[in-house]
C-alpha cells in the first residue's frame, strides 16, 4: 500500500509526530508562531481519547504537563521565545524531578515581544542555559517538515530513554513552511517508553540509582505512592541538603543525558570529506547553506555543510576532527553568533569561524553565504 | 480508641518542619481523619502542594504526593487530574503561594470547576521566608516587609474563590479542630472545584510582630471572630462587625465538572471520525 503523503507544515507535521510517538496530552497557551500545533493537538487528541488542554499561561501549561506525565501520560507543549521564558522554572522542575515532557519551541525574533511573525535562531542557548543551575539539555533543531515529524518523535523517545524535558526548536520558517510530507507507517519508526518499576510498590524508589542513571518511574495511580519534589531530593524522593548525595545526584542528572551524547547526537555532514570550509548550520538556515555549498563546489570552492539536527548536546569531537583539517567554518545564523560561540568553543583555535548573523527577521541566503566563503584567504 | 494517624503518615518523615505553636499540624491531621472517613483509596489519591510552610505538607502522607514550584500546585494538580480523572486531587498550601504568585491558578482552577479540592492554610504571612506581608494581611499589620504597617489592601480569599466560580466553598480555623475534617469531607465529596479555606496562625513570624503574646492568644482570636453561618443569619450587622464567617460559605451542583464536560469532548472528537 502505497504511504499517505500529505502537503503540511512544520506546527502541523509536529503535533502529528507526537502523536505518532504516544503522546496523549497537550497543554500549552496561544503564542505566534507555534499556535498551530495547538490547534491541531485540540482537534486530534480527544480523538484517540487523548487530553488537550489550554491553561491560563505558559507556566500553568508547562506545570500542567508534568502533572499528566506523572501519571504515565507522554506530554506535549508548544511555544515560542516569551513563552519559553516564562516556561523555564518548571522546565527546571523537569530536570531536577526527572519527568519526561517534550516542549517544541518556534523561534521567532527577541528578545521580550520582539518579532512575533520573524523568524529567528535565537533560543538556542535558553534551551541549554534558560533554567537556572545545571542541568542536562537535549535540543533537536529539525530543518523541513519531515525532519520536524521525525524529530519530534525522536523527542519523545529520548525524553522518555532518559527521563528528562527535551526541547524540539525549529525556527519560524521551517514550523510555517508547507512541504510534502510521507507519513511513516505504524511501526516503522521506533517509539520508546519509559521504564516503568520492576519491585514491588513497598521498595519503589523514584531515583532508585541501582537500576542505572535513568531509574524507573511509576506512574501516580499504577499502585506506586511515592514524592516528587522540586528541592534535591535523595533516591527516595525526598529533600536531602546532605552534601555528598546533593552532588552525585546533581551529578547523575547531567551524566545520564552527557554519558549518552553518541545516542543522542544527530548531524548530517555533506560534502564535508575534502571541504576546505565547512558551513556549520541548522534550521532554516542549513538550507540555504546546502544551496550555498552547491553553487561553491561548481565555482571550485571545496565547500561542505555540517548540519546540526541535535544543537544540545552539541557534536563538539566531531567538529573539534573537522578543524584540524579546514580553512575555516562558516555559520550562518539567525542571531548574534550563539552557534559560532559554541563551536569556537570546542576547535581549540584550529580554524577561524567566520558569522553571518543576522537579527532582522529576514532569512539568510545562499548568496550571502558564498560572498562569505569568498573571504577565505 | 484514639484515632490512628500513623497508618495514613509515611515511615520516618516525622518531625515535620512546623514550628511550635504552628496550626498547620492541626490542618494536617484534619486531613487525615476526613481521609479515613471517605476511606479514600490512598494509591489513587494524589496530594499536589506549591511552595512554602503548608506545602510541605504532601511529604508526611502516604500517598502520591506531588510538592511543585511556588504557586503552581493548581497547575500540576490540573494536569493529573486531567490525565486521570479517576484519582482523588487534593491541593495545599498557604496564602501567599496559593492568592500571590498562584493567584493565576488559582481563579482559573475556580472557573474551569475541575474536580479537586483545594485546601489554602491562611495564616496572613509568608512563614517560610520569614514573614513577610501576602495578600491575605490584613491592612495596617505588621510584617518584615512592612515595617510602618502594611498598606495593602487584603483578599477575603474564600470570596475570591466563589467569584471565580468555585461550586463548592468553605472556612474553617485551626482553633476549630473538629470542625476541619468535616468541612473537608464534603468538599471532596462534592463534585467539582471546592475550596477549604483554613484560618491558621503563625506564632513565629506574624504573632510576634503583631503583639500575640501567645499561641494561646492567638487560637483564641481565631475563637472569638469565628461565627458560624447559621449563627450569622440571626446577627445583626453590628453584632457581625469584625466577625469571619466559617462553616459551608458557598455551594452549587448546576455549574458542569470540567473532566466530565472534557469526556463530552473526547465522545464528540471520536463521533467526527466515523
Amino acid at each position: 500500500m502505497a504511504k499517505k503523503v500529505e502537503f503540511m507544515q512544520g506546527n502541523e507535521a509536529a503535533a502529528h509526530g507526537a502523536i505518532y510517538a504516544g503522546c496523549t496530552f497537550f497543554a500549552g497557551y496561544p503564542i505566534t508562531p507555534s499556535t498551530e500545533v495547538a490547534e491541531v493537538c485540540s482537534i486530534e487528541l480527544p480523538k484517540i481519547g487523548g487530553k488537550f488542554i489550554q491553561m491560563e499561561d505558559e507556566i500553568g501549561a508547562m506545570s500542567a504537563c508534568l502533572g499528566a506525565s506523572l501519571t504515565g501520560a507522554k506530554v506535549l507543549t508548544s511555544t515560542s521565545g516569551p513563552g519559553l521564558s516564562l516556561k523555564q522554572e518548571i522546565i527546571g522542575y523537569g530536570c531536577i524531578a526527572e519527568i519526561p515532557c517534550v516542549i517544541f519551541n518556534v523561534m521567532r525574533g527577541g528578545p521580550s515581544t520582539g518579532m512575533p511573525t520573524g523568524p529567528s535562531q535565537s533560543d538556542v542557548m535558553c534551551a541549554k542555559w534558560g533554567t537556572h543551575g545545571d542541568h542536562p539539555a537535549i535540543c533537536l533543531t529539525p530543518a523541513s517538515v519531515q525532519e520536524t515529524y521525525e524529530e519530534v518523535i525522536r523527542a519523545f523517545n529520548l525524553s522518555e530513554k532518559y527521563r528528562t524535558p527535551v526541547m524540539v526548536m525549529p525556527d519560524e520558517i521551517i514550523a510555517h513552511m508547507r512541504e510534502r510530507i510521507v507519513f511513516p507507517e505504524p511501526g516503522e519508526i521506533e517509539v520508546i517508553s519509559r521504564k516503568a518499576p520492576t519491585v514491588p510498590p513497598e521498595q519503589y524508589k523514584p531515583y532508585d540509582t541501582q537500576f542505572g542513571d535513568v531509574p524507573p518511574l511509576a506512574a501516580f495511580g499504577s499502585g506506586y505512592k511515592f514524592h516528587v519534589t522540586g528541592l534535591n531530593k535523595m533516591q527516595d524522593g525526598f529533600p536531602t541538603t546532605k552534601a555528598e548525595i546533593v552532588q552525585a545526584e546533581e551529578e547523575r542528572q547531567v551524566r545520564k543525558v552527557e554519558a549518552n551524547r553518541a545516542d543522542i547526537m544527530k548531524w548530517e555532514e555533506y560534502k564535508v570529506d575534502d571541504a576546505e570550509i565547512v558551513v556549520v548550520a541548522f534550521g532554516s538556515t542549513s538550507r540555504s547553506a546546502r544551496y550555498a555549498v552547491n553553487i561553491a563546489r561548481e565555482q571550485g570552492i571545496k565547500a561542505g555543510l555540517f548540519r546540526l539536527i541535535t544543537f544540545w548536546p552539541f557534536p563538539e569531537e566531531r567538529l573539534l576532527e573537522i578543524s584540524k583539517k579546514v580553512k575555516a567554518f562558516i555559520s550562518p545564523e539567525m542571531n548574534l553568533g550563539m552557534c559560532a560561540g559554541v563551536l569556537k568553543g570546542c576547535i581549540e583555535g584550529n580554524a577561524p569561524v567566520l558569522g553571518i548573523f543576522r537579527v532582522d527577521g529576514e532569512p539568510i541566503n545562499p548568496d550571502q553565504i558564498v560572498d562569505k566563503m569568498k573571504e577565505v584567504k | 480508641m484514639a484515632f490512628d494517624y500513623e497508618k495514613y503518615l509515611r515511615p520516618g518523615k516525622l518531625p515535620h518542619i512546623w514550628c511550635p505553636g504552628c496550626g498547620h499540624g492541626i490542618v494536617m491531621k484534619g486531613i487525615i481523619r476526613a481521609m479515613d472517613t471517605l476511606k479514600m483509596d490512598m494509591k489513587n489519591t494524589a496530594i499536589v502542594s506549591g511552595i512554602g510552610c503548608a506545602s510541605r505538607l504532601p511529604g508526611y502522607i502516604d500517598c502520591c504526593t506531588l510538592h511543585t514550584a511556588h504557586g503552581r500546585a493548581a497547575a500540576f494538580a490540573t494536569g493529573v487530574k486531567m490525565a486521570k480523572p479517576e484519582m482523588n486531587v487534593i491541593l495545599c498550601g498557604g496564602d501567599g503561594d496559593g492568592t500571590a504568585i498562584g493567584g493565576n491558578h488559582f481563579i482559573h482552577a475556580c472557573r474551569r470547576n475541575i474536580d479537586m479540592t483545594y485546601i489554602i492554610m491562611n495564616n496572613y504571612i509568608y512563614g517560610m521566608t520569614g514573614g513577610q506581608f501576602s495578600p491575605a494581611t490584613p491592612t495596617g499589620h505588621m510584617a518584615s516587609t512592612t515595617p510602618y504597617g502594611n498598606p495593602d489592601p487584603c483578599f477575603d480569599i474564600a470570596k475570591l474563590a466563589i467569584g471565580a466560580g468555585a461550586t463548592f466553598v468553605a472556612r474553617g480555623t485551626a482553633f476549630h479542630a473538629n470542625q476541619i475534617d468535616k468541612l473537608i469531607v464534603e468538599a471532596i465529596q462534592h463534585k467539582g472545584f471546592s475550596v477549604v479555606e483554613i484560618l491558621d496562625d503563625c506564632p513565629t513570624t506574624y504573632g510576634r510582630r503583631n503583639k500575640y503574646k501567645s499561641v494561646i492568644e492567638m487560637m483564641k482570636r481565631l475563637k472569638e471572630v469565628a461565627v458560624p453561618v447559621k449563627a450569622a443569619e440571626k446577627m445583626t450587622a453590628e453584632q457581625l462587625h469584625g466577625k469571619i464567617l466559617t462553616g459551608v460559605l458557598y455551594k452549587e451542583e448546576a455549574k458542569p465538572e470540567y473532566t466530565a464536560e472534557y469526556a463530552k469532548v473526547i465522545e464528540r472528537a471520536k463521533a467526527s471520525r466515523k
